[in-house]
């Protein structure tokens, strides 16, 4: 008997896996249904997750945290079993502010890429230290304040000398209005998902500068989150969706489905944006100014390959380091336990144990060390871990969190 | 008390306000433009803000409630102070509420109450509008294949109407599917007429 799930999403190429789970097959295939429902803000995604509207939800991962550790609003233990991709946003400025900070790099079609994250983050520090001093700082626009956007923002900025809450202004700017806000001067910047930054793009509204792998070459993105207890309600049939999504993410990554997948995810019903553009995102081929032609970067968008979408344990930890970071809390091991339980590893294995696909040995690595692919221990298939470091060199050992927190004070 | 009503439906926003209105001691804003929408939620500084679910907006508002210092008196969510079916309730309406820290629960009650029945009275009316144009839409339909069927095959007008009835009976699905189905095959097939 098919079992029917309702997922709820905003309009984000990275909530692709779910929704081609669906068109492709592979949830039926699976004894699954899904049917979808879209909004248009994360507060409704989680209202109606945590009132029943929806079984489970594409989110925010650091979302969920907050979530779960009731900040904000009462607390509600929240699970994700699966991460629905890694990284697939990007830093975007101002035409204007773009002309001064990436001359020599992409402005005036010097190199046609992206920027380097130190070169452009010397040069934004000029012009932010110049806009303080003259009593308008520059603005940046961030999907949520818990979101990854807003923590690779900082985290960029904080290592490139400009302190995120004293020397610029961050505040949160709806998806759709980004390129509006960039035209009418409200915002000087944004990190943002796609298809946003390559619609404000082509309305000429400003210039994708860098991104966010470059930051965390494999950042996590969006996860999977439902209601703790509607998972032990329906675990079967969560475990069902985690074999459809991966059917699904091996289709995405496939070049010779980019260009279905692209008008499917175009359509009104989901993203609700140009084909061509939704395009870009999904074959990693960025167009960085208006008019410009593509740029190849690989792993804009990272949904399958490496386990991708595996859970890790020290990811949920690292939001953990950075909410505390940037949120003024206090870190305490009790709460840092919460977060970490968050992420439900044991349930993406039991999902895909039997099947052949490749299921890491571990729950939790040490973030961001590897400068060269590692073949790591699998307790399935064979897996190659490529480059996953953070542009400034660091990396985060989950057992020194506490440490990791204090060293970044 | 004063209420904010942020809708980008202005027919709805109005709506609510005329059923808030008519409670005793409420002073009314509408926003329905999100230009300028935290300076004007600042200068209403509101007891109360509803806002529809709908709106791109939510997480910018919620934000300036969650850090910003610059309201005088701090605005929860409306999760903070009430019982689940409340907000539930307005959860299903399409609704949601942000109430000033300490307001008690019995002065909001009967707002909220207001608010929903405004909220569903609207969605029911919505509903009503999209069945009629519906109707409309399937009634031009089923005339634009009965004009193909009658150009085409020389039929009179009920020839062409029975020709269609009897394909939808036979084939057990609605003579306006079968209808959009000549209408769509004619686009392709003809000469674009």
């Amino acid at each position: 008997m098919t079992q029917t799930l309702k997922i709820g999403f905003l309009p984000l190429v990275d909530a692709c896996l779910p929704i081609l789970a669906q068109e492709h097959g592979f949830a039926e295939d699976e004894g699954l249904s899904l049917s979808f429902v879209r909004d248009m803000s994360w507060a409704t995604v989680l209202d109606r997750l945590l009132f029943g509207h929806s079984d489970a939800a594409h989110l925010l991962a650091p979302l969920a945290i907050a979530t779960t550790l009731g900040i904000g609003r009462p607390a509600t233990p929240l699970v994700a079993p699966f991460v629905l991709g890694l990284n697939g946003n990007a830093i975007t400025l101002s035409a204007d502010l773009a002309s001064r900070v990436l001359q020599g790099g992409t402005q005036g079609g010097g190199q046609g890429g992206l920027g380097d994250p130190r070169d452009v983050g010397e040069r934004l520090k000029a012009e932010a230290l110049t806009a303080k001093a003259a009593g308008k700082p520059l603005r940046f626009g961030v999907v949520h304040r818990h979101s990854s956007h807003n923590y690779m923002l900082r985290y960029w900025l904080a290592e490139c000398g400009v302190s995120p809450d004293t020397d610029v202004e961050i505040a949160t700017v709806a998806p759709p209005f980004t390129a509006d806000a960039l035209m009418a001067g409200e915002i000087d910047g944004s990190c943002v998902g796609e298809p946003w930054n390559s619609i404000a793009v082509d309305r000429g509204a400003g210039q994708i500068a860098l991104a966010t792998a470059q930051i965390w070459r494999r950042g996590v993105e969006k996860v999977l989150a439902l209601r703790e207890d509607r998972l032990d309600d329906q675990r079967p049939q969560i475990e069902a969706l985690i074999r459809a999504m991966r059917k699904a993410g091996a289709h995405f990554i496939d070049p010779a489905n980019w260009e279905v997948n692209a008008r499917i995810l175009a359509r009104p019903e989901y993203c609700d944006a140009p084909h061509d553009i939704v395009l870009r995102a999904i074959s990693d081929r960025l167009v960085l100014h208006q008019g410009g032609k593509p740029h190849s970067f690989p792993d804009f968008m990272f949904q399958h390959r490496e386990a991708a979408n595996f859970p890790w344990v020290s990811q949920a930890e690292w939001l953990y380091s950075q909410m505390v970071r940037w949120e003024a809390m206090d870190y305490h091991s009790q709460q840092a336990g919460s977060a970490a339980r968050v992420f439900r590893p044991d349930v993406y294995r039991s999902a895909l144990i039997g099947t052949g696909d490749e299921l890491p040995g571990a729950s939790s690595k040490v973030e961001g060390s590897l400068s060269t692919p590692l073949a790591t221990t699998a307790q399935e298939g064979s897996i190659t871990l490529n480059k996953n470091s953070f542009f400034d060199g660091s990396s985060f050992d989950p057992d020194q969190l506490e440490h990791y927190i204090q060293s970044q004070k | 008390m004063r209420i904010a009503i942020i809708d980008e439906s202005a027919a709805r926003a109005s709506i609510i306000e005329e059923g808030l209105g008519a409670l005793d001691d409420c002073e009314i804003h509408t926003v329905t433009s999100r230009d300028g929408l935290l300076a004007r939620i600042a200068k209403i500084s509101p007891d109360i803000v509803f806002m529809d679910l709908g709106n791109p907006s939510r997480d910018v508002l919620e934000e300036y409630f969650a850090v910003s210092r610059a309201l005088d008196r701090p605005i929860a969510m409306f999760v903070d102070e009430s019982d689940d079916d409340s907000i539930a309730a307005s959860i299903d309406a399409g609704v949601t509420a942000y109430v000033v820290d300490g307001l008690a629960a019995n002065r909001i009650r009967p707002l909220l109450e207001t608010t929903l029945r405004r909220f569903n009275a609207f969605s029911r009316l919505q509903a009503d509008l999209a069945e009629a144009q519906g109707k409309l839409a399937a009634i031009d339909t089923i005339g634009k294949a009965k004009r193909i069927l009658m150009d085409g095959k020389g039929l009179t007008e009920p020839q062409a109407y029975a020709e269609l009835r009897a394909k939808a009976m036979s084939s057990n699905r609605r003579i306006v599917t079968i209808a959009e189905a000549v209408v769509t095959a004619h686009e392709l097939l003809g000469d674009g007429a």
